[in-house]
């Protein structure tokens, strides 16, 4: 299939790029809120087509878990979950980081209950926003599929050995079937070194790893790890730029859409950005300076690119797809603003949430927002965040 | 190598909190917040050493005559020594006592 567009589902393609990646140990919970992710990589496994082990496990918490330990002892780790599940990996999250175990693990973002719900929006991975792993939004199969291959390689890197999510919206992309082009088994072998880790659980050496921290070191082990997030961001570009000179796919923190004259910007992640495309061209062609900023990198945070990226707008309209409820409205907004306060020209903004638990957004609303941002300018008040498309 | 954990800067802290020094929580003094310390009385003891074996923490050691003291820089004072004693020998006094 090396060179060919193909159709598939997005999940498969997921699966298939842990494959090419030639993972050492997979563990999933296989049951619901799971996608044919692990369904895939358990067929790949039992047919012989991927060595690896597959150890199903009772819950995500164990998934997590058993990750955790096979990672420690030098296996190349994934796992796969969504929305309950991630939430009930919680609190092995941030042991993974903390341990700085370079464990890869795709989700397919869910709402999370209640009501009741399996479709998509970015609460789960919103409400597991601060567990210190490296986090980046996908918004097609190829981006699915690259960013899948480039996380295990940052993952890895010596200079950073941290855990990394690649977010995917579930249903929205996780089952539906789309073109993809996949590069060579040689291509991915010559990009991506076998794991080398620096330390591992081994009776020969004997260390101590997940040890506990008195009140007087536990700041300094916090601090330790914050700092080393942050730093794996010129590697997280390294990685990109090689891939990119590989496959001709170039991937940055903030990408731009038709921002050139913009005075006016929509920011969107994860899939609704090709639809605010879409949006995007038939304003343009009404005459409107409307451009896009897709923010593909979610953790470290790229504050440089947000602040250049947003020089000289007027307005810019951001869109969340998880609700901080009783709170300031949207997560992806508010830290926007946080990182712009300090700026002597900041953009105003207009927060939208959209698309919540599987709602559909079309192009005409992306349209509405940007009218009604438009409208906002002028205001000597703007509202903190609006929902929109919510009946009543 | 192994400091007192105060004297860490971030930048000490090994990757992901490694410990790659085996046993050197014997640099510590892990047990200086019991609130109970095993007392012995060597007139009722058999040095048997069911206490040395059943210490979770390794904190009992033999003396030369054969009786067993736990090592109180050690000793949490779980009093499992006392609990598993055949003689009686071993009672759990308060520490501020």
């Amino acid at each position: 299939m090396t060179g060919k567009r193909i159709g598939m589902e997005v999940s498969i393609a997921a699966a298939e790029a842990v494959k090419m990646a030639n993972a050492d140990c997979i563990a999933a919970y296989p049951i619901t809120p799971q996608t044919h992710i692990v369904e895939h990589l358990s067929e790949l496994v039992a047919d012989g087509e991927l060595d690896a082990e597959f150890i199903p496990v009772e819950s995500e918490h164990s998934a997590l878990s058993v990750c955790a330990g096979t990672s420690a002892v030098g296996a190349r780790t994934y796992t796969a979950t969504s929305a309950q599940g991630l939430a009930l990996m919680n609190e092995i999250l941030f042991i993974v980081s903390a341990m700085r175990l370079p464990v890869v693990m795709t989700v397919a973002n869910r709402a999370l209950s209640g009501p009741l719900s399996i479709w998509n929006d970015h609460s789960d991975i919103m409400a597991a926003r601060d567990c210190g792993w490296i986090q980046i939004f996908t918004e097609n199969i190829q981006d699915v599929f690259d960013q899948s291959i480039c996380a295990f390689k940052i993952a890895e890197d010596r200079r950073v050995l941290m855990p990394t999510i690649v977010n995917l919206d579930g249903f929205t992309l996780s089952h539906v079937v789309e073109p993809i082009e996949f590069p060579s088994q040689e291509m991915i072998n010559g990009f991506l070194p076998p794991y080398r880790p620096l330390y591992t659980l081994h009776p020969d050496k004997p260390l101590t790893m997940g040890a506990f921290g008195m009140p007087e070191i536990f700041s300094e082990a916090r601090k330790a790890q914050d700092v080393a997030l942050r730093n794996s961001y010129p590697v997280i570009l390294e990685v990109w730029k090689e891939w990119g000179e590989l496959t001709g796919r170039r991937y940055q923190p903030v990408e731009k859409y038709r921002m050139e004259e913009a005075k006016i910007a929509l920011l969107t992640m994860g899939s609704f950005s090709e639809v605010a495309e879409e949006a995007v061209d038939r304003m343009r062609e009404k005459g409107t300076a409307v451009g896009l900023l897709k923010l593909r990198l979610w953790r470290p945070f790229p504050f440089d690119e947000i602040r250049q990226s947003t020089k000289g707008l007027e307005m810019l309209v951001i869109m969340d797809r998880a609700l901080s409820t009783g709170g300031v409205g949207g997560p992806v907004c508010s830290e926007i603003k946080s990182v712009l306060y300090h700026q002597t020209k900041a953009p105003k903004i207009a927060s939208f949430i959209v698309g919540l638990g599987g709602r559909d957004v079309p192009p005409e609303q992306f349209e509405e927002m940007v009218e009604r941002a438009l409208k906002m300018k002028g205001k000597k008040k703007i509202e903190d965040f609006t929902t929109v498309g919510i009946r009543g | 190598m192994a400091k007192p954990i105060d004297q860490f800067s971030w930048q000490d802290i090994p990757l992901g909190c490694v410990v790659d020094e085996p046993g050197n929580a014997r640099a510590y003094k892990t047990g200086d917040w019991k609130s109970q310390r095993p007392s012995v009385d060597t007139t009722k003891c058999i040095k048997c050493g069911v206490c040395w074996v059943f210490c979770p923490d390794a904190a009992i050691y033999k003396t030369e005559d054969g009786y067993f003291f736990a090592n109180l820089d050690y000793c949490k004072g779980c009093g499992i020594c006392a609990r598993e004693c055949w003689t009686g020998c071993i009672t759990m006094v308060e520490e501020e006592k």
